[in-house]
């Protein structure tokens, strides 16, 4: 079982990251639940969402103890850091969240998203630069399904954003640093 | 790859309505129930249905009655302090054995309280919606999936007993997203001849009034009320079991809360402690019988929910306090943790022991 928190400011795609995994997760005959915050804090300030994927028949889609949290901002990371289980990952937009990552045991990765995404016009996809690295680090999805899920969540209508999403993923999935 | 599509509880909801054939939609929009009167407000127009944004909730109750009246299935949906105004509505539909589905996605009170998933209308739902001697099928969805099948199963119980279905939900439910298979096979429909749809001059006309000015008649109306009622208690109890086989601590918790139950069980399950939980799917009529019987085979009950302790009363009430009850409760929009609710198994272990 992957359980998966995903924070940032509103806007950044938090959300939108989140229903990737699932949907993605659905397609492969996992289980899957997407629960995102919507109290006040939706309007104006942080937004997160839980993701959690699993062979066997989800509980609680509340994720108090992620594997992996995935911090957007800030406030993401000092919220939700020590919340982390042991052994599980970090990843960290760089580009916005100065300082490194405090615990010793969990695998902590800084990915300059937002710096990127506007060096390559890709502004607002920092997320899915994100999400590329995530799926080279953890795992969690398959390289090889991430062109299907594409289809399966961005609608013909706005085919010209799969291949921007697609660019944005393997920027994040190539990057070294 | 499967047939289920990734959904919100709202919106999966909002879709089995109109699958189960309602064409009328009268709300309201408050938080977090939105979703549903956005789908429906989309959904409706194209498919020759009215979506209609009253300029109430107390508007939006008394169109239901209309459209109900008229022998259409309909449905309105609310949270909590709209819920709270639409209860004079429930009584007169109640008062009037009109069919009607209402949706509470509940958020956390009293007052206007705040936006974040409760269950602290138990005693609303299940006790006093609204004035008079009457109840209200009430169905408690633990999944998204739940929230479309039991939107069907209460069109088909507020038709069959003339009376309305409440789904009571909350905030996690409403705004989660899961795999839902939306196909429910034959939907059953039931004919209305009671419905005022114009006499054609070919009948006698019907008229639908909850006034009653002759005790007598009254008495007689509510007595007759109550039978159906005993009916739906014999016949329409449903309960989910999960690890109760071999249980010496049995869990009692609905909706959201029997979710973060089951991963407690689980916990306490790996430590040699044999938890089970009981979920009542259906809030009225409450499962007393099974929680009964359940008390023969147990050492203690613990009661999750998300409220001071509202459904623990029933508990207590269906075992006749032959066992222990121990609550474990967040309120006011806070949700507690498997190992919160693992922590009062154990004090239940402690105390009862095993079997």
């Amino acid at each position: 079982m992957s359980q998966i928190l995903i924070a940032g400011f509103g806007g950044q795609g938090v959300l939108f990251t989140g229903r990737f995994i699932a949907s993605d997760g659905l397609m492969r005959g996992k289980e899957v639940s997407w629960l995102p915050s919507y109290g006040p804090e939706m309007r104006g300030g942080t937004a997160n969402c839980s993701v959690i994927i699993s062979d066997t028949s989800i509980g609680s889609p509340i994720v108090n103890n992620p594997d992996i949290l995935i911090a957007m901002n800030l406030p993401s990371l000092d919220k939700f850091e020590n919340a982390v289980v042991a052994g599980g990952s970090i990843f960290i937009d760089s580009s916005l969240v100065e300082r490194k990552a405090v615990r010793d045991d969990v695998k902590s990765f800084y990915i300059p998203s937002t710096a990127l995404a506007h060096e390559n016009g890709l502004e607002g996809l920092a997320n899915m630069i994100m999400l590329g690295k995530i799926i080279r680090e953890s795992g969690i999805i398959p390289y090889e399904t991430i062109s299907k899920t594409m289809e399966e969540i961005v609608p013909e209508s706005r085919i010209r954003l799969r291949a921007l999403n697609q660019k944005a993923i393997d920027i994040g999935y190539n990057y070294r640093g | 790859m499967s047939d289920k599509v990734l959904m919100k509880g709202n919106e999966a909801l909002a879709e089995a309505a109109i699958m189960a054939g309602c064409r009328h939609y009268l709300g309201y929009p408050i938080t977090p129930q939105t979703e549903v009167a956005a789908y429906m407000s989309k959904r409706l127009p194209k498919i020759g249905g009215t979506f209609l944004q009253a300029e109430s909730e107390i508007a939006a109750i008394n169109m239901v009655i209309g459209v109900s009246a008229a022998g259409k299935r309909v449905m309105t949906s609310s949270s909590s302090p709209g819920i709270a105004l639409k209860s004079e509505g429930l009584s007169y539909l109640a008062g009037c054995d009109l069919p009607a589905l209402v949706v509470n996605v509940q958020r956390g009170g009293p007052g206007l309280g705040g936006i974040q998933p409760s269950q602290s209308d138990y005693f609303q739902a299940t006790r006093s919606a609204g004035h008079g001697d009457f109840r209200m099928i009430v169905l408690a969805p633990s999944s998204v999936q739940e929230m479309a099948d039991l939107t069907i199963k209460g069109f088909e119980l507020a038709d069959k007993y003339r009376m309305t279905a409440m789904i009571l939900s909350d905030g996690i439910l409403g705004q989660m997203m899961e795999p839902v298979q939306l196909n429910f096979g034959d939907i059953k429909q039931h004919d209305k001849p009671w419905a005022v749809t114009g006499t054609g001059c070919q009948r006698e006309k019907n008229v639908i009034s909850s006034l009653y000015l002759k005790p007598e008649q009254l008495e007689d109306k509510n007595r007759e009320r109550y039978l159906r009622y005993a009916a739906i208690e014999e016949n329409e109890t449903m309960v989910e079991e999960y690890q109760m086989d071999d249980a010496d601590v049995c869990v009692v918790a609905y909706g959201a809360a029997a979710r973060i139950s089951k991963n407690a069980i689980d916990l306490a399950r790996e430590k040699g402690i044999k938890a089970g939980l009981i979920r009542p799917i259906t809030l009225w009529p409450f499962p007393k019988q099974i929680l009964r019987s359940a008390a023969e085979r147990v050492s203690a009950f613990v009661v999750t929910e998300l409220s001071m302790g509202q459904m623990i009363e029933d508990v207590e009430l269906a075992i006749r306090c032959m066992r222990p009850v121990l609550l474990c409760n967040r309120t006011g929009g806070m949700v507690m943790t498997p190992e919160e609710v693992l922590e009062k198994i154990e004090k239940a272990y402690s105390i009862g022991g095993t079997v």
